[in-house]
């Protein structure tokens, strides 16, 4: 008897050992097959503002760098050389120099030089002839002059002000370089490439397959011999598909927290993480015209707020608490606990806050006996709809009463662009974890994606002031400071930041889903199986 | 007859020109065209690139100019350029006909094989168990959502065969390929089939009672001959006429079961196309959709005089 248990006790110490063995010995071959969860309206990752497209053409590109496949929290410290072979800041940080990986050749055998960089990042700046039909990054390229080439190899980036931070935005799944000679017709359509997969074929509503790369510059990758992507819009199907067995893995980040549990109990042995995505679901408020207008009405909303109703509801508690930064974990920029904590609407007595929310409406005229009627728009689709929903329940007990107003999905960030509305929900995106992207964007004075008309010169100073600022931890600290100001300001009221899972098949091997971005992670190069 | 034809053609004619007219307008009534929707998915909106992108489609035009591009271009073979893929709208309607064709025709043939012989078996033992056991399912196939049907279908064979049948081009084995087809069809054609079950039953039962069918068995005719060569034979112009409507209906179904099964049809095509507005997508499908429904009613006319002498079109 003492043998049988020895022996199992050594077979069980054996497993994670093979477990280990067989992660150091890739095995080669073998067809990725995924599902996709809609059909991308094209090819050209740099057209696009959904990661529908970064998942199955992120394998077909390098970046100058990217952020290590294999690290789950994007950060600087985890960006690696791409076509770069190295980088350097010039001592006043204004210009970052990339060396370029020699040798590399595109898809189509033209070999890659600077000048494909330097192409690449005229067009996304608006600088060169040729232009994209829609260019949504066009603003993270701001603070760059120009892009100046020396040699084939080597391209540097010239700012008008140091901003550390543009090495995060080149690392993310939205910045491949694009060829010179290739246009952004083709792109969208056929798309030329220097990645670890070469495209094949992109029949829409049906399927995209890549094949691998023989010639990649990676000696050794990739290890699959291709990936296939079959599109499946019913959520239902494409989860039975995994559990059947049909598919090797889930789209990323793509199976909710109720549906996870069905795919645990029927695929028992399928691989599940639930992490988040940096999408946060918002408030967004009108402040241009009344009622909004008033800042007492905003502290009252941001103050009746109760999150982990919230979160209880739709993500059976698996979701997160914070400000206009991902929170921690995964979050590298989040207030402290104690800060957050700190500001109105976010402390745990959710009777006291509704109090001083009354309080407020009643200062602002408002009462048992006179409501304030409001249309709380949002768009046509359950991931909007359902947290409307909540969000009318729960400011009914601040006098307000709202009405749903569902606006269809092709009219929905037009109406939003055009303020025509008062109060709506929103969900906000980040591709990359880092201020420079999300403050900018969200809440600088004019800018496009600023829906809620925000503006406050002295908050934008401490903008520019975090963005220059090299040491991390003064960063930091200016960046809490920031989102505090934003919460109380009641910019853009933070309702929670969403977490989803992703499942894959027992063999599939070095599959890492990022925790702070759902955009950055799938160049699937070292992705390989075990069978 | 002859002038009946031409007249029916004529008629035909002048239907689908008031069909495209009603699609085109009717699409550029609905809010929000293909530059909504990509501007959408980047978050906001930049009048400019905006501006360029609709010159570029062409949908900066008035829209009776788009309206004669478009015949223009039909009336040539040209069906335009998808907006999405930026492909010809003809290479991609065109390899997706074959598999919505087959779908469809199987889903038929099933609704008629098994709601045909069901109705005759149910009007023939009017009042008995098994007649009300067949009533039962001829109701639960009106009323059961075919997508529901179709989800249910998948969900046994995964749990019963650890298999689910996901569309496949080229099927390796016949029994995938039954799986692939028949099965789908089966679970679109199950509404149908009940359908033409009670159609059958109604107009079978009405005709058992004439008074030739009473003369036919005094003659002696067997049970067989009297149900099948006397009674069905007269019963069955009814339900020609439902199985030609539901032909024209078969595409709403489709395009549930095409999303459900995953396949890669016109009908689930059309629904992912009117989700970009793809136009050229859109408007040409619809009119294939309006001629496929046209030709059918035709067809069904034309069977009528085939199947029953006495009906004569006359001028």
């Amino acid at each position: 008897m003492r043998s049988v248990s020895a022996l199992a006790a050594a077979a069980l110490l054996l497993l994670p050992a093979y477990d280990v063995a067989s992660a150091a010995e890739p095995k080669k071959g073998g067809i990725l097959r995924v599902y996709h969860r809609d059909s991308p309206g094209s090819a050209s990752i740099h057209e696009g503002a959904t990661y529908s497209i970064n998942v199955p053409f992120m394998p077909v590109f390098n970046n100058l760098v990217m952020f290590k496949q294999d690290v789950a929290q994007n950060s600087m410290e985890s960006i690696v050389p791409d076509l770069a072979e190295s980088w350097a800041w010039s001592a006043d940080g204004k210009k970052l120099t990339f060396k370029l990986k020699q040798g590399v050749n595109w898809h189509d055998g033209k070999p890659f030089t600077s000048a494909d960089v330097k192409c690449t990042f005229d067009m996304l700046m608006g600088k060169s002839q040729q232009k994209f039909r829609q260019n949504p990054r066009k603003s993270w390229y701001d603070q760059v002059n120009d892009v100046t080439t020396s040699g084939d190899f080597e391209a540097s980036f010239e700012l008008k002000r140091p901003q550390p931070a543009l090495l995060t935005l080149l690392a993310s799944g939205y910045t491949p370089v694009y060829p010179c000679h290739v246009s952004p017709g083709d792109m969208r359509t056929k798309p030329i490439g220097t990645g670890p997969f070469k495209f094949v074929e992109f029949k829409a509503n049906e399927s995209i397959k890549l094949t691998k790369n023989p010639d990649y510059f990676k000696k050794g990758l990739p290890h699959l011999d291709g990936i296939e992507f079959t599109i499946i819009t019913n959520r239902s199907t494409a989860i039975l598909g995994f559990v059947s067995g049909k598919f090797d893995m889930t789209f990323p980040t793509e199976v909710s927290i109720p549906l996870l549990k069905d795919v645990k109990s029927q695929a028992p042995n399928a691989v599940c993480v639930v992490e988040p995505v940096n999408v946060s679901t918002n408030i967004i408020v009108n402040s241009s015209s009344p009622p909004f207008d008033n800042i007492d009405i905003r502290r009252a909303l941001a103050l009746s707020l109760d999150r982990k109703a919230f979160i209880s509801i739709m993500f059976e508690g698996q979701a997160d608490i914070g400000g206009t930064m991902l929170p921690a974990p995964g979050g590298l920029w989040a207030m402290p606990k104690e800060m957050l904590e700190s500001i109105p609407g976010y402390g745990p007595d959710i009777n006291a806050n509704r109090e001083e929310a009354r309080k407020l409406m009643q200062k602002a005229g408002y009462g048992p006996e006179k409501r304030l009627a409001v249309k709380v728009a949002t768009r046509n689709i359950p991931i909007y709809r359902d947290p409307a929903v909540i969000l009318i329940d729960q400011i009914k007990g601040i006098y307000i009463d709202g009405e749903l107003d569902v606006v269809d999905t092709a009219q929905w960030f037009p109406k939003v662009a055009r303020k025509d509305y008062s109060l709506g929900l929103n969900l906000t995106g980040n591709a990359v974890d880092d201020p420079d992207q999300s403050f900018y964007e969200n809440y600088s004075c004019g800018s496009e994606r600023n829906y809620t008309n925000y503006c406050n010169r002295e908050i934008e100073k401490l903008f520019d002031e975090q963005s220059v600022e090299k040491d991390v931890s003064k960063r930091k600290k200016l960046v809490w400071e920031i989102d505090k100001k934003l919460q109380e300001d009641v910019a853009r009221p933070i309702i929670f930041h969403s977490r989803t899972g992703s499942c894959w098949q027992p063999y599939v091997k070095g599959i890492t889903i990022m925790v702070n971005s759902s955009y950055n992670g799938y160049r699937y190069e070292d992705v390989w199986m075990d069978k | 007859m002859f002038a009946y034809i031409v007249r029916r053609l004529v008629l035909m004619f002048v239907t689908l020109v008031g069909i495209s007219i009603i699609i085109f307008v009717l699409l550029r009534v609905v809010p929000g065209n293909i530059v909504d929707i990509l501007f959408d998915a980047a978050g906001f909106v930049d009048p400019t690139d905006k501006a360029n992108l609709e010159k570029e489609l062409g949908l900066n035009l008035p829209i009776y100019v788009q309206y004669l591009h478009w015949i223009g271009g039909l009336l040539q073979g040209d069906l335009g350029y998808s907006y999405v893929s930026e492909k010809p709208a003809l290479q991609e309607i065109l390899p997706r006909i074959p598999i919505t064709a087959r779908l469809a025709a199987l889903a038929l043939l099933f609704s008629a094989s098994i709601g045909i012989p069901l109705g005759v078996i149910s009007a023939v033992h009017q009042g008995s168990r098994l007649d009300y056991a067949l009533r039962v399912v001829s109701l639960s196939g009106l009323s059961l959502p075919s997508f529901w049907l179709g989800l249910l279908i998948l969900m046994a064979s995964v749990s019963l065969f650890g298999a689910m049948p996901i569309y496949n081009p080229n099927p390796q084995t016949w029994t995938e390929a039954f799986a692939i087809y028949c099965v789908p069809a089966m679970a679109v054609g199950f509404r149908s089939a009940a359908l033409t079950m009670r159609i059958t039953r109604s107009s079978m039962l009405e005709i058992l009672r004439q008074d030739y069918i009473r003369t036919a068995r005094a003659k002696g005719a067997s049970e067989a001959s009297v149900n099948y060569r006397h009674a069905l034979k007269n019963a069955i112009l009814p339900v020609i006429t439902v199985i030609g409507i539901e032909a024209a209906f078969l595409i709403g179904g489709l395009i549930v079961t095409e999303t459900v099964f995953n396949i890669p049809g016109v009908a689930r095509f059309l629904v992912e196309a009117l989700r970009w507005r793809d136009y050229p997508i859109v408007q040409n499908l619809v009119m294939l959709i309006a001629v496929v429904v046209v030709v059918a009613n035709f067809t069904v006319d034309m069977l009528y005089a085939a199947i029953d002498p006495r009906i004569r079109y006359t001028d």
